[in-house]
């Protein structure tokens, strides 16, 4: 099996965390040898023959050859029992990815333009980070808020597309600590290359604690609570805390008690100028940014989460 | 004899002149020359704009454009290239113009339905334009549902605009199909018809039975965004993934429209330049006719990982391995017929090999991606990016810039200069693998495709890829003045420069506005080199 891990160790795959990974690889390891001698033979016998038999003078006579059974059967038998083989055994590891396990870790996902939220049935909700415990089987119930998102994470060479109206899932029972990437593999708009998260595999004890740790979040000074929605509602994906620069929409470093230019005309930026921009964000729309891009999040707050958040954009200085 | 001599002075060019001798024209050459502008035209914008995506991709973050600008420049370089540039490029200018002279026909069925279909190529081509003049639109070529429903640009001219030229290439379709049928020259029977004759015929087929479905559904679309119908919006209880199967159960058959023809085109150069009777004419032939049957059975493919089902991605994986099977034994016989030939490295001849290594290269992953397990890491990254390029662009382009160098002393009466030809292949070549074989690594590592900017793993990889750009362009600049240069200065050319034996070659070059001054008789196939 030499030439096998060779394949592996040149197939730039990342990291392997899951067995599912593992498995994927040896079959991706295998069609690369495979697809390597075919190609020898195809390009290679391609390069043999226009050399073997280049012109020599402009009178050469060809033999009259115009088909051959035997040969024929064989270049369509024996790619025939090769590409059958590779199905079936792709086949087997696809079955494994898509039979979901019992008793396993479920987390709601959901994803939006540009952002995943993560929800665990504690009620803890977090914002492009999913952490989960290491050896434990997690399954990700997924939907979509808007258009259409695909749910990738490379080292565990799983993907679902995220639809809006209905659920698909995911599961991956990750093997190695450390974190992982997470992808949009489907476009979605502006910010699609932009719709990254983190997997963070932990021991249960982490887990367990980091657990704990987020439902405090009810303890915390306001302001705190305001950072801890702030990451869970994703809005840093749009809007820059630590300076001046615009990412999708406007920055709300050093904003709070300034004066703002909108399409509306200029408004102080007050409790009351950011309680609307986020109930309704095409109220006021500050000059320079499109409308319609900010969801608006009507509904998805209570009166405290709100209170929270203007504390937290009163403390970016 | 006398008649003859005073006949060869006239030929379709200049038998008669003026611009709207050529707008109206009737002549299948003509139009095909027609079509040949207006592609070169469609392929140096699509092209410009491709330019511009790999200069962006050049390092992370934003280079030259916003996020936004890329997403449109993007979009308009996969609908360009699609609908204006692979799917009508063989078929409708060498297509057009040597289908009724590889038969011995005067014309195409249905002329004026052929001047028809041109301007229905370039309604839809102006339409589609428009819209970068008011909102530009950024889907993707793909327009999937419900991102093509909310975005606030233009979706819904330039899918009216993808239905008209939609309905060039149904109208082209069943042109070919007629002609086939009903004009073949005495004693030219089925199994006397030049493969590529063959191919265009299993095209033909696949453009009037899938075309058709794209129509409806890109009706379905506008309807959706003007009435708010709810067939495809969620919000609406529609379902978004039946946009899908809608989409790909034309758009799979249409990667057959635009790679059977270029098979036809490397069956003729391979024989030509091998001076060799093809190997397995009715084994190519039937191929050809089986990838247009299977090719309505493996839509899913391209859905694996969209919400369809367990069940019908085993299936669908499936019926993807058999398309292999057929293509594989083109490969192969392709392969046979150099054996014992006579094999001339023309510029021609170095297309249609590099054809055979891209896609040889392109058709193992592309079995790669059948494999459903596997797909689900490449899928929607960067090795499908790869996998397609060097299909449609290895296969399909490379056949058309041989084809058109084959051809070219026929279609103009003129020589172009060879070792420049053979430079700009050496260009688009090397440019072409520098620039998408890094894209296979990057997928492997996980890159998705569609993205504006990237982790800077990936950085090095795409810098390599976008300098590959250059080179691919380079090459294409060469070809672009050996054509000028020909045109202008060329040597007159012989009727037969390449010594080949389809009919094409016995008619003065250019030919004449009927073709065949004497209605041809056959007596054997189309490659009988003795």
């Amino acid at each position: 099996m030499m030439w096998f891990n060779y394949a592996q160790a040149q197939s730039f795959m990342p990291t392997e965390g899951t067995k599912i990974a593992s498995q994927v690889d040896n079959l991706y390891g295998f069609l690369l040898a495979a697809s390597f001698i075919s190609c020898v033979i195809v390009i290679g016998g391609m390069i043999f023959f226009v050399w073997k038999y280049r012109r020599r003078t402009e009178t050469d006579k060809t033999a009259y050859i115009t088909h051959n059974t035997f040969l024929e059967f064989l270049w369509s038998f024996i790619p025939l029992v090769i590409f059958l083989a590779v199905f079936a055994w792709g086949w087997n590891i696809y079955h494994d990815m898509r039979t979901m396990p019992k008793d396993a870790l479920e987390v709601q996902v959901t994803g939006k333009q540009w952002a995943w939220e993560f929800e665990y049935k504690s009620g803890v909700k977090t914002g492009n980070l999913l952490v989960v415990p290491v050896n434990k089987d997690v399954k990700l119930i997924m939907t979509s808020k808007d258009v259409l998102h695909s749910f990738y994470i490379p080292s565990f060479r799983i993907k679902q597309d995220v639809i809006p109206g209905m659920y698909t899932s995911l599961w991956f029972n990750a093997d190695k600590l450390g974190e992982f990437h997470v992808f949009c593999a489907e476009f979605c708009g502006t910010q699609h290359s932009g719709m990254l998260a983190t997997v963070k595999v932990v021991t249960q004890a982490e887990y367990e604690a980091w657990l704990i740790e987020e439902s405090q979040v009810g303890m915390l000074p306001l302001a705190q609570r305001g950072q801890k929605l702030f990451q869970a509602k994703a809005c840093a994906s749009c809007h820059s805390v630590a300076d001046a620069s615009a990412k999708v929409g406007p920055s709300l470093w050093q904003k709070f008690g300034t004066k703002e230019l909108t399409e509306e005309g200029e408004f102080a930026i007050d409790e009351n100028f950011v309680r609307e921009s986020i109930l309704s964000p095409n109220a006021k729309t500050t000059k320079g940014f499109p409308k319609g891009v900010m969801p608006t999040f009507q509904g998805q707050l209570n009166e405290t989460e709100l209170s929270a958040l203007i504390e937290y954009i009163k403390t970016l200085k | 004899m006398a008649s003859a001599a005073a006949h060869s002075d006239k030929n379709y060019l200049n038998e008669s002149s003026g611009l709207w001798s050529w707008l109206t024209t009737l002549d299948h050459k003509r139009i095909g020359i027609m079509y040949f502008i207006a592609v070169m035209f469609f392929f140096l914008l699509g092209g410009v704009m491709a330019l511009l995506l790999r200069l962006e991709l050049y390092s992370p973050g934003q280079t030259i454009m916003t996020a936004d600008q890329y997403n449109q420049v993007m979009t308009y370089h996969g609908a360009i290239m699609v609908f204006m540039v692979i799917i009508p490029g063989i078929p409708a200018i060498l297509g057009n113009f040597f289908l009724p002279l590889h038969i011995g026909a005067k014309d195409v069925a249905f002329p004026r339905l052929n001047l028809f279909s041109w301007y229905c190529l370039m309604a839809g081509a102006l339409l589609a334009f428009s819209t970068l003049f008011t909102h530009k639109i950024d889907t993707g070529w793909t327009f999937y549902t419900p991102y093509s429903i909310k975005t606030g640009t233009s979706v819904v001219t330039m899918v009216i605009a993808a239905f008209i030229m939609g309905m060039s290439s149904i109208l082209t379709g069943l042109n070919f199909i007629a002609t086939v049928h009903k004009l073949r020259a005495p004693g030219m029977t089925m199994y006397r018809i030049p493969l590529f004759v063959w191919a265009l015929y299993s095209t033909a087929i696949l453009q009037v039975l899938a075309t058709p479905v794209l129509g409806i559904t890109l009706l379905l679309l506008s309807v959706e965004r003007a009435f708010g119908v709810g067939i495809f919006d969620p919000a609406l209880g529609g379902d978004p993934i039946l946009f899908q199967h809608f989409f790909w159960f034309y758009s799979h058959p249409a990667v057959y429209i635009m790679i059977l023809p270029a098979m036809g085109v490397v069956s003729e150069l391979i024989t030509a330049f091998s001076r060799k009777v093809i190997f397995g004419y009715t084994a190519i032939a039937y191929s050809s006719l089986g990838i247009a049957g299977v090719s309505f059975f493996v839509w899913g493919h391209h859905m694996f990982v969209s919400g369809q089902s367990t069940t019908a991605g085993v299936v669908f994986s499936f019926l993807t391995m058999l398309v292999g099977v057929p293509t594989a034994i083109k490969m192969f016989n392709w392969l046979a017929t150099m054996y014992k030939g006579s094999v001339l490295m023309r510029s021609p001849m170095l297309y249609a090999l590099g054809f055979l290594f891209l896609f040889a290269i392109g058709g193992v992953t592309g079995i790669m991606l059948a494999v459903v397990a596997v797909d689900v890491h490449f899928h929607d990254t960067y090795f499908v990016v790869a996998h397609f390029h060097y299909v449609m662009v290895g296969g399909t382009l490379m056949a058309i810039m041989g084809g058109f160098y084959y051809w070219f002393p026929k279609m103009f009466g003129k020589m172009y200069s060879e070792s420049l030809a053979r430079l700009s292949f050496v260009f688009i070549f090397i440019g072409f693998n520098v620039t998408f074989f890094p894209q296979f690594v990057l997928g492997a590592m996980g890159m998705p495709r569609r993205y504006f900017d990237y982790i800077p793993a990936y950085h090095s990889l795409n810098a390599i890829s976008t300098v590959g750009s250059w080179l691919i362009a380079i090459g294409f600049l060469i070809s672009l003045y050996v054509i000028v240069k020909g045109l202008i200065s060329g040597e007159k050319a012989p009727a037969n420069p390449w010594g080949a034996k389809t009919l094409e070659w016995t008619v003065p070059s250019p030919p004449p506005h009927h073709n065949f001054d004497v209605e041809p008789v056959i007596t054997a196939g189309p490659y009988e080199y003795r």
